[in-house]
């Protein structure tokens, strides 16, 4: 009796810890359901004011928790098989030796890194040594610093206003901007971040004594939005200038239907992305602020070469047309050492090969790739943690390609592939054609007819860099990418050819022998 | 519960009566089971539970992960002839049962977890089940393409209809 009694009395506890544990499994559920719920409530609460001078990003995240913790994780340090976030950045001359012979006599020669996030921009500039073993121009923190506010007030003291931090974030005030930088742009690189400094960043206050009153920020969110509507708006001058010479130009921008519209307006005013451009535009107009090809340095202003168009020949042209306001002298960005020909470098120009494949003709920006949306709770939210879209394939791409992440992969990793061995055989028929004109200088070739081989020589390179330097390994536009370095390896091979021919002439009686080194 | 009638007086505690029978450790468990009943009720209705019964669209967006799909159905020329589980759900009793406890128990999880893909992506046995009522409805029209044994490979209807049931973006 007694041990039925405790029998029964064991299957009871059993029971009920039983129904407790269900208990606690339906309150974690109910839980659950009650924050999903709330998720689906507007987040957004204006805490803080920011301004026009506020280009510290803290405020703004007090605004904007989700984005900016986005914007935060760009120091993260992921990378993918060609280019993209590494802690060590590895240094881009040692996995291509070519990229010596290419810049000889150029600061890149020296330290060419891959590159990281956008956290790191400015830093990463401070301590490269084509910055601290080169003087180099104070147009570099166009695009590496946030800087427009420090423009305004430059143009404001040229115009002989006073500044306080007040009338610095009463507005944008195009019209200072641009002056300011168009005085800054050709001073040393040292003064212009001296003046970065004394610029109020809306949360560094000025101790007692103290010159500074701000603190240098890498690009944050001032730089694409308008601190008072929150809407993406473009900011670099440089940007401002290039675009509104492409409207002028009869270059077919189908992708930038707004482009079109202004022409087809007759307008009068210059294009003013700000004005004329649709949001869609604007979320690659943002990035094409820096990610383009550009002349920076300090022997005229900061410029985008987008008077003929988009095209490699295009800005190609504009540079052959272009001369230095100084000294009336033809545009070159630096004299190859070992050839002495004056030759052209191409930056990043990730805007204009985008701007000629087909994600742009689909309407797809650097955004919808660079920054897709992804729910945060019930909220679409941009991400703001721009990087490579092949580490996020499922939210970059699956939005608009029903296949599985795998194909996906592998088919950049094809153009990427492709583009990569027309890479190292244009990089091969470069250096040869390097060896043949040195050669030729060597058996006593004269400038004169040494000079169409130069031409040669500038355009092979001039192609083989665009190419090499931009960010996407020919995916921004596979078959342009293609196309300019088969062009390249064309005109390597061109020059080569002729520098031998030229060998030969100079020096008959080895000429054989020398040819066939 | 009347007892029944005691044998003799002695057996049974005349005191004993009422919820003291049960003893303490009953008592404990009932009212677990009582709470764990009155919570089940409550969670079972403030999830909208009951709507997981129905036939509404606007069940698929009780959680906010598929609010993309029902705006583009919205938009789309199904909307007006088929609602998600007219595509979603096999048009057998069975199978749309079997379908729906499925896709329920799974989608919960799920979205419980946050471990699901965003955009979200079909899976295999549910795009079969497309496919199936994409046929049922409009076999009389496309019969003569089917494949003459049932089972045969067959080109998907919305490789091609991609916007019917989701209008594009």
């Amino acid at each position: 009796m007694e041990s039925k009694k405790s029998r029964g009395f064991g299957l009871l506890i059993v029971l009920t810890a039983l129904v407790a544990m269900a208990t606690v499994g339906v309150v974690g559920l109910l839980v659950n359901i009650f924050e999903r719920k709330q998720e689906a409530r507007k987040p957004f609460v204006r805490l803080v004011e920011v301004n026009e001078v506020s280009t510290d990003p803290e405020p703004w995240g007090v605004n904007f928790p989700l984005q900016y913790e986005s914007y935060l994780r760009t120091a993260d340090t992921e990378r993918t098989e060609y280019g993209g976030n590494h802690a060590f950045t590895p240094s881009k001359l040692k996995q291509d030796p070519w990229l010596t012979r290419l810049y000889d006599g150029y600061a890149f020669s020296v330290d060419y890194r891959e590159a990281r996030g956008h956290a790191y921009m400015l830093h990463d500039q401070e301590v490269t040594k084509r910055v601290t073993d080169f003087k180099q121009a104070g147009a570099c923190l166009h695009c590496h610093a946030s800087i427009i506010p420090t423009y305004r007030r430059i143009g404001l003291e040229q115009a002989g206003e006073e500044v306080s931090e007040a009338k610095l974030a009463e507005g944008f005030n195009q019209e200072a901007v641009m002056a300011g930088f168009r005085a800054v742009s050709r001073k040393p690189y040292e003064e212009v971040y001296a003046e970065l400094l004394k610029t109020h960043d809306g949360v560094t206050k000025a101790a007692d004594g103290d010159p500074h009153m701000g603190s240098a920020h890498p690009v944050s969110c001032i730089d694409c939005h308008d601190p008072d509507s929150m809407k993406i708006r473009v900011t670099r001058p440089g940007f401002i200038d290039g675009i509104a010479k492409l409207a002028r130009s009869d270059d077919p921008v189908p992708h930038l239907p707004s482009i079109q519209k202004w022409r087809d307006s007759g307008s009068e005013t210059p294009y003013d992305p700000n004005t004329d451009a649709t949001r869609q535009e604007l979320r690659s107009f943002v990035c094409g602020q820096c990610h383009v090809e550009y002349y920076c340095a300090n022997k005229m202003t900061l410029t985008f070469p987008w008077g003929n168009g988009l095209k490699v020949e295009d800005l190609e042209q504009e540079w052959d047309e272009t001369e230095f306001p100084d000294d009336g002298g033809e545009f070159y960005d630096f004299v190859h050492k070992e050839t002495g020909t004056k030759v052209y470098k191409a930056q990043h120009p990730e805007f204009e090969l985008w701007s000629q494949g087909i994600h742009a003709r689909a309407g797809v920006s650097c955004s919808d790739c660079h920054m897709p949306y992804e729910k945060q709770g019930a909220t679409k939210v941009s991400s703001h943690w721009v990087r490579s879209p092949m580490l996020n394939i499922n939210k970059a791409c699956q939005t608009c390609h029903n296949v599985s992440e795998t194909e996906l992969q592998a088919r950049v990793d094809t153009i990427q592939d492709r583009t990569r061995a027309l890479i190292d055989r244009a990089a091969i028929a470069m250096t040869e054609m390097l060896d043949a004109i040195v050669m030729a200088q060597e058996n006593g070739a004269t400038e004169a007819q040494l000079k169409p081989i130069r031409d040669l020589q500038r355009k092979a390179m001039w192609r083989l860099d665009y190419i090499s330097s931009e960010n996407s390994k020919g995916f921004h536009a596979d078959q342009e990418a293609a196309r300019i370095l088969g062009e390249s390896i064309d005109y390597s091979r061109q020059a080569q050819a002729a520098a031998y021919k030229l060998g030969w002439k100079a020096n008959d009686s080895e000429s054989n022998e020398v040819a066939t080194k | 519960m009347e007892p029944s009638i005691p044998q003799s007086f002695d057996s049974v505690a005349p005191s004993r009566t009422g919820w003291r029978r049960f003893g303490r450790a009953t008592l404990i468990f009932v009212v677990l089971i009582g709470v764990l009943a009155g919570l089940g009720t409550f969670t079972f209705g403030y999830g909208k539970g009951a709507s997981y019964l129905s036939n509404d669209p606007l069940t698929c967006i009780n959680c906010h992960a598929m609010q993309g799909q029902y705006d583009s159905w919205q938009h789309s020329s199904h909307h007006h002839v088929a609602v998600c589980n007219d595509c979603h759900l096999p048009h057998d009793a069975i199978g749309k049962w079997v379908t729906k406890a499925d896709n329920g128990f799974f989608h919960s999880l799920a979205f419980t977890l946050g471990n699901y893909k965003d955009p979200i992506q079909i899976k295999p046995r549910n795009k079969r089940v497309t496919q199936s009522t994409c046929v049922d409805c409009h076999k009389d029209f496309v019969h003569s393409m089917l494949p003459a044994v049932k089972g045969e490979d067959m080109q998907s209807c919305v490789h091609c209809h991609a916007d019917v049931g989701h209008a594009q973006r």
